[in-house]
């Protein structure tokens, strides 16, 4: 005998997958209720202004029209959202609460803010009544670059502030200015480095309906967070909590932004179908992405390090400077996370870093996949290539010197993370993760020989190799239902919504293993709070590791109730047990074997006695919170060839080696790093908002703003390796965001590379052909210059 | 031409006649989501450069959100929905089974999309190299899965499938 099968670390196939290639998979936007209206929103055109009225009174005579709704018209249901994320209780910090509110009054705060709300027969009547309407407005000033909006006299985004100052943040470790002091090399730069948007090809979508005779409200949102919303919802709205059922059904795609509280748009849509009785359904349309979307934006850094003479980090200082956009509702999340992840996965021992978040009008920023971790790694990358030069090292013999040693975990860094948590990195073991990187690219070779003989002929290929921790997996806290049906079938119920991930197998292969079934008997839902209502949401690369730990959990205790049954009705002690192939028998006596479903059914006897004390049925809840984030880890390496007169580049060879700990799914943990790698390769080469001094979004649709397509974007070859997280039960830690956060620090590196004697120095992210051009002809004046 | 005006349209959708009257500025997608209730074919830009909402009308792939309903009049459009009649729990189309083998997907929100363009392109591409496929694929835009498990997906349903190059 084999023993039961096993799911967890193989390559099993989704359980989703027929539902979304046969067309039949539920995302928002499909639903259809019988009366339903729709809705359009009337947005700023202007990024900055005072706003003195808004004449919608045509638009209400327009046939078709039920109802348009200004500021004025919301009455107490109108006030600023709630601060999502509070920031973490870092000594000093100063942060300016300002949050978005959900049509603007007296003043617009960036291109696309809604300024009015039109419900009606049809979305092309809803659209067309956005015609009939006038905004009277007088235009201000506006807050675009980060250094102008802190001069003096620089106009106000929120003019209740002294500033455009949306917070000060100050974390220190150890003792910078002696470290530098006793440097044999201090090296500085300026570094910039711009996100774009996240672009979920589906986006956003809120269907709301009030059921007067159960006095319920449902609401369908393409939200990361359904129990949250549900709940804040329920708050606005003075319903109970069990009146509203938040569903985020197939969501296609996330990547960060898909989780606010809230945006406009949620939060009207609900109040609209519960003061009409009729349901209502808004969809965002590409262009309305682009401007009201939250996005991520630019952060400028005046980063130092200080060398020992070997190569090792003596320390490092950063001073920068982080664009918030015109409301900061998540805190401080995106720069916190760049502060911390600098450290990467390196031994500093001395750290002094300092930022500044800044309003302006744009529009608000929030994380998107990485969420400011890459801004970290792209500074601290850039600095050990140039600290490598200077000191004449081997770029991969100065991050091998400087990586944390397997004795040195758990691993203090004595700051604060986003989570609030210190930022303590549980495991790792990070050198046999770079050198499995370097042969699988087989670096001596191709500096050593094929470097050489290729540039011999005139070409400019270059080699980047980059190390990276991602912080993931954070609380609090995840839970999860898990029910045997009498069918046999098991029911798998936990709050965490899902945009593509693999949840519904990689939780069903979790529990499959304890309860020895089989995969697909295993039904897993996500993302409605009428099946679980407690729970955060899907963010940090945290699914898998709180969730998944709380759906193990959850049949750990089934799988108790299941032996407490099975073996007074086998009459044989538990440990003699064996759960497999969807039964429970005795172990070498497969005529004992009773199916779960049987098990299930006597569970709930219909009549007789029970023991007291005894519940009903074959489920259990569990939840889990980790105490802390756990820290994933790897290495990325690329090569390119760049065309020095076109500037294009090709990435010829892509290598992402990752620590994500114990792998539950090869296959789906793939497909994580293959797009992040594409998103990251977007950011680097292809995707940037480009904002004039007005503060308009110059590129908002698809043919301006470039998402890297089949034909940009290169084969990733991967490794996996398995330093389990002493965190959580299953030794896991996340992976959504690696494939992301080092790329651009990849990239730079390798383009350099490529270009190397050309004086060619990349500080800045995204680079595009035209300004990678600029740049290569500004590098060959300097040259030429000397 | 007043917005409200209606006309008529007769067309035929994964083999089955519609007669409708519908308002001529009605997209084709949004009539064969909203009217006809095949909500598969997704809609993603409405500018014709994601491809999510591509369709076939009369056996090549268009872009649904650039045409008009009633632009189809006379005409046979197959969606996603076409191409494994008994859904989910039906089998699948050996694309669709490839796709799932090679986990060519992730939010799947692009899918539908994907594989409208890909089954004319093979039924005029029996084997398509690398390049092939990606040019193929490079008006369908995806975030999730960067393409690759995508182009692993459609090899592996031409090695299994002759009949794709029907």
């Amino acid at each position: 005998m084999t023993g039961p099968r096993r799911y967890v670390g193989e390559r099993v196939r989704r359980n989703e997958d027929a539902r979304l290639l046969t067309g039949r998979a539920l995302f928002v936007d499909d639903v259809r209720l019988e009366g339903m209206l729709h809705v359009a929103f009337l947005r700023s055109q202007h990024a900055h202004a005072r706003v003195k009225g808004v004449d919608v009174a045509a638009a209400r005579r327009r046939p078709g029209v039920v109802a348009v709704y200004t500021a004025g018209d919301l009455g107490d249901f109108w006030r600023p959202g709630p601060l999502l994320v509070p920031p973490p209780p870092i000594p000093g910090l100063l942060f300016n609460s300002c949050t978005q509110v959900p049509l603007a009054k007296d003043k617009v705060r960036h291109a696309g803010e809604p300024l009015a709300m039109v419900v009606a027969e049809s979305r092309y009547v809803a659209e067309d009544a956005l015609e009939d309407m006038t905004v009277d407005v007088e235009p201000l000033p506006a807050v675009v670059d980060l250094e102008a909006a802190l001069a003096p006299g620089a106009p106000l985004v929120h003019e209740h502030l002294p500033s455009n100052v949306a917070a000060h943040v100050v974390q220190r470790k150890g003792d910078y200015e002696r470290a530098r002091s006793g440097a044999h090399a201090v090296i500085t730069r300026r570094l910039r480095y711009d996100r774009g948007a996240a672009a979920a090809i589906e986006n956003r979508a809120v269907v709301a309906q009030w059921d007067p005779r159960a006095e319920e409200l449902t609401v369908w949102d393409t939200t990361q967070a359904p129990i949250p919303i549900r709940n804040g919802l329920a708050g606005l709205l003075g319903l109970l909590e069990s009146q509203v059922r938040v569903v985020a059904p197939f969501v296609g795609g996330g990547f960060g932004p898909k989780i606010m509280m809230f945006y406009p748009e949620e939060l009207l849509v609900p109040w609209a179908a519960m003061r009409l009785g009729r349901p209502v359904k808004w969809s965002e349309d590409r262009q309305e992405n682009f401007y009201a979307t939250t996005q991520e934006r630019g952060q400028i850094h005046d980063a130092e390090i200080a060398l020992a003479r070997d190569g090792r980090i003596l320390g490092v200082r950063d001073r920068f400077l982080h664009d918030a956009g015109a409301y900061d509702p998540y805190g401080l999340t995106v720069p916190i996370n760049s502060q911390c992840t600098l450290l990467g996965p390196y031994d500093i021992a001395n750290y002094d870093s300092e930022f500044t978040a800044v309003f302006t009008n744009k529009t608000i920023v929030t994380p998107v996949r990485g969420a400011g971790r890459q801004h970290g790694v792209f500074v601290i990358e850039r600095l050990l290539d140039y600290a490598a030069r200077q000191l004449g090292l081997d770029r991969v013999e100065i991050r091998r010197r400087n990586l944390l040693r397997p004795e040195q975990f758990p691993h203090n860094h004595e700051i604060l993370f986003q989570d609030s948590a210190p930022l303590v990195y549980d495991s790792g073991n990070y050198e046999p993760a770079l050198d499995e990187a370097l042969r699988i690219v087989d670096y001596e070779r191709f500096v050593r020989e094929e470097q050489p003989r290729l540039r011999a002929a005139g070409r400019h290929v270059g080699i980047g190799v980059v190390c990276y921790v991602e912080g993931t997996g954070i609380g609090p806290y995840e839970g999860a239902r898990v029910t045997v049906e009498p069918s046999g079938r098991v029911r798998v119920a936990t709050g965490v919504g899902t945009q593509g991930q693999g949840h519904f197998t990689v939780f069903a292969q979790i529990v499959a293993d304890v309860l020895g079934v089989d995969v697909e008997q295993v039904h897993v839902i996500t993302g409605d709070t009428r099946e679980f209502h407690w729970g955060t949401g899907t963010f940090a690369s945290r699914g898998a590791v709180v969730a998944g730990s709380a759906c193990h959990a959850a049949a750990v205790a089934v799988r108790e109730k299941i032996l407490d049954l099975a073996s007074h009705l086998l009459e044989a002690p538990k440990h003699d047990l064996e759960l497999a192939d969807g039964s429970v028998g005795v172990r070498g006596a497969p005529d004992s074997a009773v199916g779960l479903g049987e098990i299930a059914r006597r569970a709930n006897p219909l009549r007789g006695a029970v023991r007291p004390g005894t519940e009903p049925g074959l489920e259990a809840t569990a939840y889990f919170g980790p105490e802390r984030g756990s820290t994933a880890n790897g290495v990325h390496a690329a090569i390119v060839e760049v065309d020095p007169e076109t500037a294009l580049v090709e990435v010829t060879r892509y290598v992402v080696v990752h620590d994500s700990g114990r792998v539950l799914n090869p296959l789906l943990v793939d497909g994580q790093i293959h797009g992040g790698v594409a998103h990251g390769i977007g950011n680097a080469f292809y995707e940037q908002l480009v904002y004039d001094e007005n503060g308009q979004l110059l590129n908002a649709s698809f043919m301006d703003y470039l998402l890297p397509t089949a034909t940009d974007v290169p084969p990733v070859e991967t490794a996996h390796r398995e330093t389990p997280s002493p965190l959580n039960p299953l030794g896991v830690k996340g992976v959504g965001e690696a494939g992301a956060i080092p790329a651009g620090a990849a990239f730079a590196q390798a383009v350099e590379d490529a270009l190397a004697g050309s004086g060619l120095e990349i500080t800045e992210i995204p680079l595009s052909p035209n300004r990678l051009f600029e740049l290569i002809a500004e590098a060959g004046a300097g040259a030429r210059g000397r | 031409m007043p917005v409200n005006q209606q006309l008529p349209v007769d067309l035929t959708v994964n083999g089955v006649r519609h007669h409708r009257t519908v308002e001529p500025r009605l997209l084709l997608s949004d009539f064969l989501r909203h009217e006809l209730g095949l909500t598969g074919t997704h809609v993603g830009c409405e500018h014709g450069v994601c491809g999510a909402c591509t369709v076939l009308l009369d056996g090549e792939a268009v872009r649904s959100c650039l045409m008009f309903a009633i632009q189809t009049d006379g005409h046979e459009i197959t969606t996603v929905e076409g191409l494994a009649p008994d859904g989910a729990g039906g089998a699948l189309h050996p694309l669709q089974a490839a796709f799932r083998e090679a986990h060519a997907l992730q939010c799947g929100f692009c899918t539908p999309g994907v594989l409208m363009t890909l089954v004319p392109f093979l039924r005029d591409h029996p084997a398509p190299g690398e390049r092939e496929i990606r040019e193929a694929l490079s008006g369908n835009l995806c975030r999730c899965t960067g393409y690759q498990n995508i182009v692993a997906a459609v090899r592996l349903a031409c090695d299994r499938s002759p009949s794709l190059r029907r």
